[in-house]
């Protein structure tokens, strides 16, 4: 039994021994790219929008519809990243009912790769916000006494993010080929379906969490407009606001 | 018993009760989560949409730890450090 696509080398390249996790997300970014070129090659007005434009049309508004209301207000630039990350992860988890096929994101360098990602984009999107002051403020939020906790927290936010994603769709696939040794016709079926509704609640999980990380590390001066919706508008205090993060 | 018995014996035993002991804390903070959010979704059905995707996030984020203790049982079983070390010194 084999834990990670990491360990399966599909072909040498000039010395490189290129194994299965780099040539399955070759595979998922062929398939995301080329799909949407292909569909959005005749993008004109002229043209009447047929099912595949609509379909594509409904997943893109569906990501932003679920951005703005985490966010509060139309982040474009978070939408192109957290989208791309929920496409990326919620299309490698499922084509994991392909036989043979073992997602990328069962391996841990992948998974480490995309959380990195985000603790690159949480600065980088909360610099261009509100400038290095503001962000640098935030790591001294309640007192100077919390930077050390800060900091830490920074870091165990990718661990957790990167363990949480690949324990989940290795746990599935592990557990498929235990029953297929113990009983192999009808339980890994149902295994692996469970396993297509927990990779898209992953996909969802890793992407909300990205954007909750990026928002608060953005500087929103109108984030409790919402909040107090249903209380009397006189209060409107400073200290009513709850942080959710 | 050799070397290599006591250590496979030490871990088989100790991935069973990371499994058992990982589950029991998330699956008892689950059930009061989602306990939670039923309770609130029949006073306000109104908010059920967003009441439950909160749930959804918060019994991800909760049974995360059950994950990770998942992978540590995992990781004990079928790429035990200790084991391996030891083959390779038996191996010469």
């Amino acid at each position: 039994m084999q834990l990670t696509p990491d360990d399966v080398v599909v072909f040498t390249l000039a010395g490189w021994e290129v194994n299965a996790t780099i040539v399955n997300t070759w595979i998922v970014m062929a398939l995301l790219v080329g799909i949407s070129m292909l569909i959005t090659r005749n993008l004109r007005p002229d043209v009447p929008p047929n099912r595949w434009r609509t379909s594509l049309e409904v997943i893109v508004k569906l990501i932003q519809g679920q951005i703005e209301e985490v966010t509060r207000n139309s982040a474009r630039h978070v939408m192109y990243f957290a989208g791309t990350l929920f496409l990326f992860i919620a299309l490698s988890n499922l084509m994991l009912v392909i036989p043979g096929f073992s997602p990328p994101t069962s391996s841990l360098s992948t998974t480490a790769a995309l959380a990195l990602s985000v603790l690159a984009a949480v600065p980088v999107f909360g610099i261009a916000s509100g400038g290095v002051g503001h962000y640098l403020k935030t790591f001294i939020e309640p007192s100077v006494i919390m930077l050390p906790f800060n900091i830490i927290g920074e870091f165990s936010k990718g661990i957790s993010l990167a363990i949480r994603l690949y324990g989940n769709v290795m746990s599935g696939a592990v557990i498929a080929a235990i029953l297929l040794t113990v009983a192999p016709f009808f339980f890994p079926v149902v295994m692996d379906m469970l396993g297509l509704l927990t990779g898209i609640i992953q996909a969802y999980i890793f992407a909300i969490l990205a954007t909750v990380y990026i928002s608060s590390a953005t500087a929103e001066p109108d984030s409790s407009a919402v909040q107090t919706q249903s209380s009397p508008p006189e209060s409107k205090r400073s200290t009513h606001q709850e942080e959710k993060s | 018993m050799t070397d290599l018995a006591i250590i496979a014996v030490i871990s088989i035993f100790t991935a069973g009760m990371t499994v058992s002991f990982g589950a029991l804390g998330p699956a008892l903070g689950e059930g009061r989560a989602a306990a939670a959010a039923i309770a609130a979704i029949a006073q306000q059905p109104d908010a059920a949409p967003t009441l439950s995707r909160t749930l959804f996030v918060s019994l991800a984020m909760i049974e995360s730890t059950a994950i990770y203790c998942f992978v540590v049982a995992m990781i004990l079983i079928f790429a035990n450090p200790f084991w391996d070390a030891m083959q390779v010194a038996a191996g010469g």
